[in-house]
Formats: C-alpha cells, structure tokens, sequence
C-alpha cells in the first residue's frame, strides 16, 4: 500500500494556484513572456532583416571586383597602366572586365546657360559598351552605350545623375551640356548597389572621350567579375596583373564587403539584445519563485489536508513543482506568440519576408521549463518538508 | 475476537524544546474493527497528538504505533502515506474543504492519493454523500453549505474509501447543538453499520453516546471503560 497520484490528476493539482488567484499567476508570468518575447522578436526581426540583405547580396552577385588607381608611396596618385583591363582579363577566373576612366576636368549641366560651378557633383566618365554586362545593370529607360555610340556624342546617365539634371525620361532631343558640347542623353541607368559612384556618373565612350576632352587612355577603375567560388583568390592577383611595374599602388576591393559587414554589426547588436532577453528570462524565473514561496505560505492548511489525505511529500512537492512549471511554460508560449507577432509586425512593414526563428522559439521554450523547474525546486522542497501536523495546526 | 485496526504499545511523544514538553507518555491503547470510541480529556491533556499518531502523521518518539497491522515507526514516508490514503479517514474540527470545489468533488479528494481514476472517485464520493444524506447537495460548492452539511462532507470524505479507521478530532466543536446532534447521530449510525470510529472530544454529549470511553490527563489514559461486544 503505497500512495500514488495519476499523472491526470497532477495536471489539475498543477493549475490550483492560477484557477484560484489569476491575476497573480499572469502577473507572475510576465517577467518570463517578456525574456522570450525579446528574445524570439530580436532573433526573428534580425533573421529576417539578414534574410533580406543576404538576398540581396545574393542577387547582386559577391563576384564583382574593382581595380582602381591608388596612390604612391610619396601620397601623389599613381596611374594604371593603359593596358591594364588587358592584362586583368587575362588572369584566371576572370570572366568579364571592363575599363572606365574618371574625367576629372570635364563637367556636364543640364544646359549651356547653368553657370559652371554648379557642377552638381556629376562625374564624366569614359567607358566602353561591356560595363552594363559587367555590373549586371538595367536600365530604367533608353538604352546603354554600344560600339557605334562610342564614338559619337552620346551619353548615358546613371540613376543619381539624371535625377540631379532632372532627366526622368529620354527621347531624341534630350541633351545635356558636357564639357563645352551637346551629348544626346540614350539612356539612364536602374540603381547599381554595388557601384554607387556608376550611379553619380555621366557614361560616354572611350574614343568619344579621347576625341574631344584628350583622353590619354589610362583607366582609373576596372570593373571585374570573378568566378563566384575563386573570387577571393582573383583578387589576391589582380594588383599585379593591372599594374605589374608597381602592384602596390592598385587598390582592389569587393564591394559587396561592404554589405556584408553590415551582417556582423547586426550580429552584435544582436548578442547585446539577446544577452537583455536572457535576463529578462532569469527576473521572470525569481518572479515565478516568490509567487510560488508566497503560494506555499498561504496553501499550508491545504498542504496539511493533502497530507491527511494520503499525500507523500514526493506528491506534494510534485504539486508546486508542476505548478511553477506550467507557470513558466506559460509565460513562455505567451512571450513566443508576442514575439513572433512583433516579427511579423516589423518585417511585413520594413517589406521583408516574415522568418520565425524555429530554433530561438524551441530554445525559448526549453529555457522556460528549465527556469520554471530551478524557479519551483525550493518552494517545492518547503512544502514537501511542512510538518503535516504543524500544517493542520495553523488555521 | 475482531481483528485490532489500532494499537499503541508503550507510546510516547515529546516535542523538543526548553524544557521538552512531554504530551503523550506511556500510553496503551487498543481499538478493534468496529469499535466506536470516544478520547475524552481536558485541553492539553495530548488528544490531538494522539490523534496525531493514530491518523500516521506524526511518529511516536517512544514506544510502537500499529495502524492496520503496520508499526508506523519502521514505515518510509510514501508507506505511511499509503497507509493514510488506504487505511484512515479523519475527519477535523474545521472540516478542511475546499471551498471553491464542489460537495462530491470534495468527497473525492478522499480517494485522489489511491490513484484512482477520476470517474471512479466520483462515483464512490456520489455513494458517500447519499449515505450520509446529502446527495441533494452533491453539486453545491462546499464553500455555501452550512456547517453542519460541511462536515457531513468532510465525514463522506473519510467515508469514501472505507477505510478501516475513521478518526474525527472533535466533530461537533464548530456546530450550533442542533447540527451537533445530527453529526452525533451520524456517526453513531456509521457505528451500527460496522465502521470503526476514533472520536476525540471534550463534549459530554458526545462521549456519553459512545460506548467506549477513554479518559487521557497530562499525557496518560487514567480511565479506560474498555472493549465492549
């Protein structure tokens, strides 16, 4: 004859306290639906948030490289060679490379009476038909240079420089002033995340440039693309094969570095939040705990009857046991929903696709029980060890 | 000769203190099955710590305890409970229900540490409650009968399991002498039906109907009118 309790039974033992005080018993909770709500909001709103920049980076490819010309030992900037595109295709796991040179000296304006130092901070650049291809550009309207174009006045502005001209759609009078001459506007180009100094800049041809502004042939930056898998390694190669005589004066660079840095500065952001949730998580467990020490002081009259009845001190502490435990699970399954809500919220109005973190909710969850479990162990443990006789005694 | 539900050999019980206050010294008692029994004694004078040990919440410090055959001294902790989920019913002064609960659910409680299924305990507590009249109020919340109802459920709740002891620690303390009378009456007839029953009291009326009398004074039974067929 030994005494048992069904595992049915303990549920309901289990939701005494919260049936009887409610308000307590969320109030109690709080705390711990908090910790996981920040925690599954900051990893869902972070997942999400990475989703959407590596998608993008994904989309604008991590196999884009720039060359372009750094400068001397002494602090004077040093020049690429005219050849140097040549000997960049060259090098292996290159697949596509083209050349553009910065005209420093040659302004464009929107007209022939805008006075010449509202320059609007557009670049001339020289450049040859294969760049659209190279940058996986688009063109929002018109189309781009080709071999014929090149030679002739004719311009394509990148998406900033047309904006800043006022040029929002292109037919066969658009014209705009560049460096003393009319050039026929035959495009303008989408944005280029990747080559934002492409987007402030007014495109022509290499032997238009050379023809009319005295284009010496010495590029200032070259736009490469790798293969995706070797990219690394290309750019290792590409100071050498650009400038052989002086390597050390080429600058390389990738510019999608530059987005994905942004990943590591949200993943520390991320760890400061995620280390407030956890401890969040921990005041919500001592919150749990000092409702159940109070529940155990009020409840000794009930304990002393259990115990009349038959209760072992095993069943008794499994009683408070379990009630912590299901305090703190939900308080857990309601901090998920809240956080997973707040996800929602955030990425459908930043126009990211909602990315629950499965694992964060899980571990939330576990966490919880864990916490619920440490949170129950003492009181469980006075109530277990109430003297029956004294329980009885003090009503 | 029936068989013995309770005997204490020889028991003691001190409480540790300054000095060590002695309720219960020496004391030899014996019930058998079908017995109805009445302590009777001034306050202090240790009925509740014998009820205290015969109900197996509490351990003798000297001496031997048997509940249903069992020395409750040698027992672990989950055994003596089992005991008092199987063998024992006691019924308090204060009645000790759960106000919020109904009458039968309540009566049920009676059986939960035996682990027995929930449609099962309600079907005995149901059985309880007729038999000691209140199956008109088996629904009710306990928390709105009145006094003397609460206790005829706190007695349905020892009832329900049948155990073969049913120990009442002054049942009629916290009743007007009407509802006291028909608890009286109660359990008298519980008697009639072969129920073994311990009642601690310091009333008159109660002791006077029981046919057993135990006299306890600073810890010891100085009069015993002894078992009777």
């Amino acid at each position: 004859m030994i005494s048992r309790v069904r595992a049915a039974d303990l549920l309901s033992l289990a939701t005494i306290g919260m049936r009887s005080r409610p308000l307590r018993a969320a109030l109690s909770i709080l705390g711990i639906a908090i910790g996981i709500a920040a925690i599954v909001g900051v990893l869902g709103i972070t997942r999400s948030s990475q989703a959407d920049l590596l998608a993008r980076i994904d989309r604008l490819g991590t196999n884009l490289l720039t060359v372009a010309n750094g400068q001397r030992v002494g602090g004077d900037a040093a020049r690429l060679p005219e050849h140097a595109a040549t000997g960049v295709a060259r090098t292996d796991g290159v697949q596509r490379v083209t050349a553009t040179a910065d005209l420093a000296q040659v302004q464009v304006f929107r007209t022939d009476r805008v006075p010449a130092y509202r320059t609007g901070g557009i670049e001339v650049r020289a450049t040859d038909p294969s760049l659209l291809g190279t940058l996986d550009g688009q063109l929002a309207t018109g189309v781009f240079l080709n071999e014929a174009t090149t030679r002739y006045p004719v311009v394509v502005l990148g998406h900033d420089a047309a904006s800043q001209l006022g040029i929002d759609r292109v037919d066969a009078g658009t014209r705009v002033w560049l460096g003393g001459h009319w050039f026929t506007v035959a495009g303008v180009l989408r944005p280029l995340e990747l080559a934002p100094e492409v987007d402030r800049a007014a495109l022509i041809g290499l032997p238009v440039a050379a023809e009319h502004f005295g284009f010496d042939g010495h590029p200032t930056r070259l736009y490469v693309r790798a293969d995706t898998d070797r990219t690394a390694l290309v750019a290792t190669m590409l100071a050498r094969a650009a400038n052989p005589a002086e390597p050390n004066t080429v600058d390389v660079s990738r510019p999608s570095d530059a987005l994905a840095s942004r990943l590591l500065v949200a993943d520390s952001i991320t760890s400061l939040l995620l280390g407030l949730g956890a401890i969040a998580l921990l005041v919500g467990g001592v919150g749990i705990a000092n409702v159940m020490v109070i529940s155990v002081l009020e409840r000794r009259t009930e304990i002393g009857l259990r115990r009349a009845l038959g209760a072992a001190r095993r069943h008794i502490a499994a009683q408070f046991l379990s009630e912590s435990l299901l305090l703190s699970a939900l308080g857990g399954v309601a901090g998920a929903v809240l956080g997973i809500a707040v996800t929602y919220a955030v990425a459908t109005s930043r126009g990211w696709q909602t990315l629950v973190p499965v694992t964060g909710v899980w571990g939330g969850l576990a966490a919880t029980l864990v916490i619920g479990a440490v949170a129950g162990l003492y009181p469980a443990g006075r109530a277990a060890r109430l003297n029956p006789t004294d329980a009885l005694r003090t009503s | 000769m029936s068989d013995v539900v309770l005997s204490l050999a020889n028991a003691g019980r001190t409480y540790p203190g300054t000095p060590p206050v002695e309720s219960l010294r020496g004391v030899d008692l014996t019930v058998r099955a079908g017995e109805l029994v009445a302590v009777v004694g001034p306050s202090g004078s240790g009925k509740t710590t014998l009820l205290n040990l015969a109900a197996g919440l509490d351990r003798p410090t000297t001496g031997s305890v048997r509940l249903a055959g069992q020395a409750v001294e040698n027992l672990s902790d989950r055994r003596l409970s089992g005991l008092r989920a199987y063998a024992l019913g006691v019924v308090f002064q204060q009645f000790f229900l759960m106000d919020h609960l109904s009458s039968v659910d309540n009566v049920a409680n009676g059986l939960l540490y035996r682990g027995v299924p929930a449609d099962e305990r309600r079907r005995a507590a149901a059985a309880a409650l007729d038999r000691v009249g209140l199956a008109h109020r088996a629904g009710h919340p306990a928390g709105k009968l009145s006094g003397g109802e609460r206790q005829r459920v706190a007695i349905a709740r020892a009832l329900v399991g049948w155990p073969a002891l049913i120990l009442a620690d002054e049942p009629t303390g916290n009743l007007d002498s009407v509802s006291g009378a028909q608890i009286l009456a109660l359990l008298r007839d519980l008697h009639s039906d072969g129920v073994t029953l311990l009642v601690i009291t310091h009333d008159a009326t109660v002791a006077e109907a029981c046919p057993r009398r135990v006299d306890l004074r600073d810890g010891r039974i100085v009069a015993d009118t002894g078992w009777t067929e």
